[in-house]
């Protein structure tokens, strides 16, 4: 396979694009016309179209050069997105083995790892990347195993220690968050990073998605979709820099929504670490324009009633609760009345 | 996830304990592990199909092959005899990958270790990652005369405390001399896993630095029937068997990863029960033994169980 990488930017002037081989794969988060919140796990396996998002295990696309760019310039104003306590050290070459050889595998004419005992090379080629290192020796890496390969890989990462039966946010990368800060949430477990999310803790929700992580095996990942909006292509929404993007929410007009909006998509997946018994949970982020949506008529549709119909506190809790009624006015163009078809796939 | 692998090694290490060596049959590497992990052996004995689950006493990091040690178990249902005395070298079983119920907590400033006989086992695999990571660590191994102590790669600073030689194991005052931040870790018979956990409650341990593990065994009973809502079927749980065996036989699929009572994962709900539930698992809390059983360990006696399978 070969992937043209897009030249373009997650901030200033926001030259981000989608091409229509992207729009197609875009991971659609809704598999009918309304919205609930749920634990939506599934076995991470191979699935779908040939070119879907989910055919490989951590996901390579047009995006990849342009999104390690914007990682490094977010990482250059802001050390404390990436952090790992100190007894995450383990787990953090379990991700760099685990990403390194998945991506080997799925992407032999981009990504090539050697193993001679300890002793590893490891080629990037769309990086430009050859480096030689000595496997559980970080003095061998220009950074930290975790933070080496989460500056290579696409998404953000929080790794999870495991003990007395819960989770804990005890190491990641995370640079293109919707809303939320790892310098914040770092040292707390399952249920204190998750304390804000609206109706979920009395619908039993997260003493079944626990139970569920818990038990998260070797070899058996597991994944789910999440979705939010965020207005304009960003990676970077986080609570430090809400001055830079926080304004723009209120940027939109009924001449620019299709435009500016974007449906932001997370693939979460979860994955055991073996060395460490840690839980490697990344958060791959998918962007596509409302314009660029309902070039798929079927996702058009469908993307209208989920929005209009959706719950006054979950829209808030998503963050664009203000400009729901453009959204909706806007998408309303789209919608026919026609049923759709069910799953996520277009027609 | 399964796989079949090549008992390549059977070797007697004290009277009644055995270790075998496991190897991928085309010499591919197996998945590396944490310390503390078990793999489920499946072993098909005749018309049965028996599943045990075992410590990893191999180095972690070694993919080459993993080891178990299994102590024979005359009362038992039959896993151990079936290894000590039908399972031979060359021939094929089919090994789970590595799950760990009871790994170290690595924020531990230390790691006390305690176990009893055969309850060595997980320690020796962890012992591979204590001394990796340079973790200031205490073992105690309880037996109680010489010949049980097993020829494995126990380490000297091992404190082996022998019953019927008087060097009992002086439980208060090991619990009560432990640096701040030490967690303990104890494995062996339910009478010794209670009695550690008693005293260093009674010490004023915190819980959550309190671990333990133990594989029940499924009990033998007396005959019950159930009942299966979801599949609308009635079974007979037979006194040697267990209710995950009996659903498993009725092709009712339950989830399951230890079958020892121990992971959570069998949990199910009952719908009604007019009689008595054994509960014998670790698992549920005292308040769910009305509303939930563990079919793996768990039995019933009485008039009428339905549960949500
Ligand atoms: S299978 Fe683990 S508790 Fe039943």
């Amino acid at each position: 396979m070969t992937i043209s990488f897009n030249k373009e930017t997650f901030r200033g002037d926001y030259s981000f694009h989608n091409s229509p081989a992207a729009i197609r794969r875009f991971p659609f988060p809704f598999d009918r016309d309304e919205y609930m919140y749920s634990v939506n796990m599934e076995p991470h396996r191979a699935t779908g179209p040939d070119d879907s998002v989910f055919k490989r295990r951590f996901d390579v696309d047009e995006h990849y050069l342009s999104e390690m760019e914007d990682r490094a310039i977010t990482l250059a104003r802001d050390p404390a997105r990436c952090q790992s306590l100190p007894h995450m050290r383990l787990a953090g070459w379990d991700l760099l083995e685990l990403i390194m050889t998945c991506k080997a595998q799925d992407y032999p004419d981009l990504f090539q790892l050697t193993r001679d005992g300890e002793r590893w090379r490891w080629v990037n080629r769309p990086m430009g990347l050859d480096d030689s290192f000595t496997f559980l020796d970080d003095s061998t890496l220009p950074f930290g195993p975790m933070e080496y390969i989460t500056r290579q890989t696409q998404g953000d990462f929080a790794v999870l220690d495991q003990r007395e039966g819960n989770l804990w946010m005890d190491a990641g990368m995370v640079t293109s968050q919707a809303d939320w800060s790892l310098d914040f949430d770092i040292g707390m477990n399952f249920f204190e990073w998750h304390a804000p999310v609206p109706r979920a803790a009395e619908m039993g929700i997260f003493q079944r998605a626990l139970k569920f992580l818990l038990n998260v095996q070797q070899d058996s990942p597991a994944r789910r979709l999440n979705w939010t909006m965020t207005v304009n292509p960003r990676l970077d929404t986080s609570p430090e820099t809400y001055p830079e993007w926080g304004p723009e929410k209120r940027s939109v007009t009924a001449e620019n929504v299709g435009g500016r909006q974007y449906l932001r998509v997370e693939l979460q997946s979860f994955w055991r670490l073996p060395r460490s018994n840690a839980l490697a949970f990344p958060i791959r982020c998918y962007l596509c324009s409302l314009e660029d949506i309902v070039t798929i008529p079927k996702w058009g549709r469908r993307l209208h009633r989920v929005i209009r119909d959706l719950p006054e506190d979950l829209a808030s809790y998503k963050g664009f609760v203000v400009n729901r009624p453009l959204i909706v006015d806007y998408l309303s163009q789209f919608d026919d009345g026609q049923p759709t078809s069910p799953g996520i796939y277009p027609d | 996830m399964t796989q079949v692998l090549r008992l390549t090694q059977k070797q007697p290490v004290s009277p009644r304990i055995t270790r075998f060596r496991f190897e991928h049959p085309e010499g591919r590497s197996l998945p590396v592990f944490s310390g503390g992990a078990h793999v489920m052996v499946t072993m098909r004995d005749g018309e049965v199909l028996r599943r045990n689950a075992y410590s990893l006493i191999s180095d972690p990091q070694d993919s080459s092959g993993y080891e178990i040690a299994v102590q024979r178990e005359d009362q038992g249902r039959g896993g151990s005899n079936f290894l000590h005395e039908k399972a031979q070298p060359g021939m094929m079983l089919q090994i789970g990958a590595p799950v760990n119920l009871f790994g170290l907590n690595l924020t531990a400033r230390k790691h006390l270790m305690i176990a009893g006989g055969v309850g060595i086992t997980p320690f020796l695999s962890q012992l591979h990652e204590v001394v990796r990571l340079h973790a200031p660590f205490e073992l105690h191994l309880a037996i109680r005369s010489r010949n049980e102590l097993p020829a494995l790669a126990i380490p000297d600073a091992a404190q082996v405390h022998v019953s019927d030689e008087g060097s009992r194991m002086n439980l208060t005052e090991i619990l009560s001399t432990q640096p701040l931040g030490t967690h303990l870790y104890v494995c062996g018979s339910a009478r010794m896993i209670e009695g550690v956990l008693t005293e260093a409650s009674a010490l004023g341990w915190p819980k959550d630095a309190l671990h333990s593990e133990e594989f029940l065994a499924p009990a033998p009973g007396v005959p019950f029937e159930v009942n299966c809502a979801r599949s609308d079927k009635t079974l007979t749980v037979g006194a040697h068997q267990s209710l995950l065996e009996a659903l498993e036989a009725a092709g009712i699929d339950t989830p399951w990863l230890c079958r020892g009572g121990a992971c959570g994962q069998c949990e199910t709900d009952i719908l009604a029960c007019d009689g008595e539930i054994e509960h014998h698992d670790h698992w549920l809390d005292p308040a769910e033994h009305c509303s939930k059983i563990m079919p793996c360990v768990s039995r019933f006696r009485g008039a009428l169980l339905t549960i949500d399978r």
